[in-house]
């Protein structure tokens, strides 16, 4: 997993990608923690992510939790077909804000 | 060169001997996609697949093995007709299959999703009983869905 950071009207947007796995999402979780913490509106822009499992799914739950906490902003974008199958099927595509493209999150 | 009917194998398609270790899965991902995907499988149903095992590993590597780090996972894929079947042997302390349950979707606790993954990806999974020698088997069966038929 790569990540790269932005910032882009207000919001920070933290660009995921590659596989986001039992080996990676330790530091997806922690770079989105403390993302979340900095109090910014964070974008989680999943669009490079081929693959994405349970581990990953809960480093995203982790990070939208607190910042439901924080009451700050918090949306995963333009998820793959392959990242947005495994949210569906955790029936978390209801939970989470999900956008299609990043002006539609800004 | 297409479909040979419904071809008998007894042997695994697939054997695979690895580390019970987070390092070892990418590449185990990509040897069970090329696999499922040798079998026929449209790359969806593959990509079904390559989750299941995933997360069946995963749960072998977090709760059987437990953090112990010299654990070895033996991964078997087998066709039997038109179905895929996965068995994955590990040899640690025998799991309580009750307390292999997927969660409850509404309780948003972060962890816990796997089980509910294998089970909503494949058409039957479970434990068999342990093996001559300890451990445990887990084995998950998928039915092979090829590739969509242009309308």
């Amino acid at each position: 997993m790569k990540h790269s950071l932005r910032e882009e009207g207000g919001a920070v947007v933290a660009s995921l990608s590659g596989d986001v796995d039992l080996e990676s999402s330790p530091r997806a979780r922690e770079l989105l923690l403390a993302l979340v913490r900095d109090g910014r509106k964070v974008l989680v822009d999943l669009s490079g992510v081929g693959y994405i499992d349970s581990s990953g799914v809960a480093s995203l739950i982790e990070a939208f939790q607190l910042a439901r906490r924080a009451g700050t902003g918090f949306a995963l974008v333009a998820p793959t077909p392959s990242a947005l199958r495994v949210l569906e099927l955790a029936r978390l595509d209801r939970v989470f804000t999900i956008h299609a493209t990043l002006a539609d999150a800004l | 060169m297409s479909d040979p009917g419904a071809p008998r194998s007894d042997a695994p398609l697939l054997h695979r001997r690895f580390a019970a270790r987070a390092s070892e899965l990418r590449e185990v991902r990509e040897a069970v996609r090329r696999e499922a995907l040798a079998q026929g499988c449209a790359p969806e149903c593959a990509g079904d697949i390559v989750i299941a095992v995933d997360e069946a590993c995963q749960n072998i590597i977090r709760h059987a093995y437990a953090g112990r780090s010299d654990g070895e996972i033996v991964l078997e894929i087998a066709r039997s007709g038109e179905e895929i079947l996965v068995t994955l042997r590990d040899f640690a302390p025998p799991v309580d299959p009750s307390r292999v349950r997927p969660r409850d979707l509404d309780d948003l606790r972060p962890g816990g999703l796997g089980t509910h993954l294998i089970r909503e990806l494949t058409d039957g999974c479970g434990f068999a009983p342990a093996p001559p020698g300890g451990g445990n088997l887990f084995r998950m069966r998928k039915r092979i869905r090829k590739h969509e038929e242009p309308a």
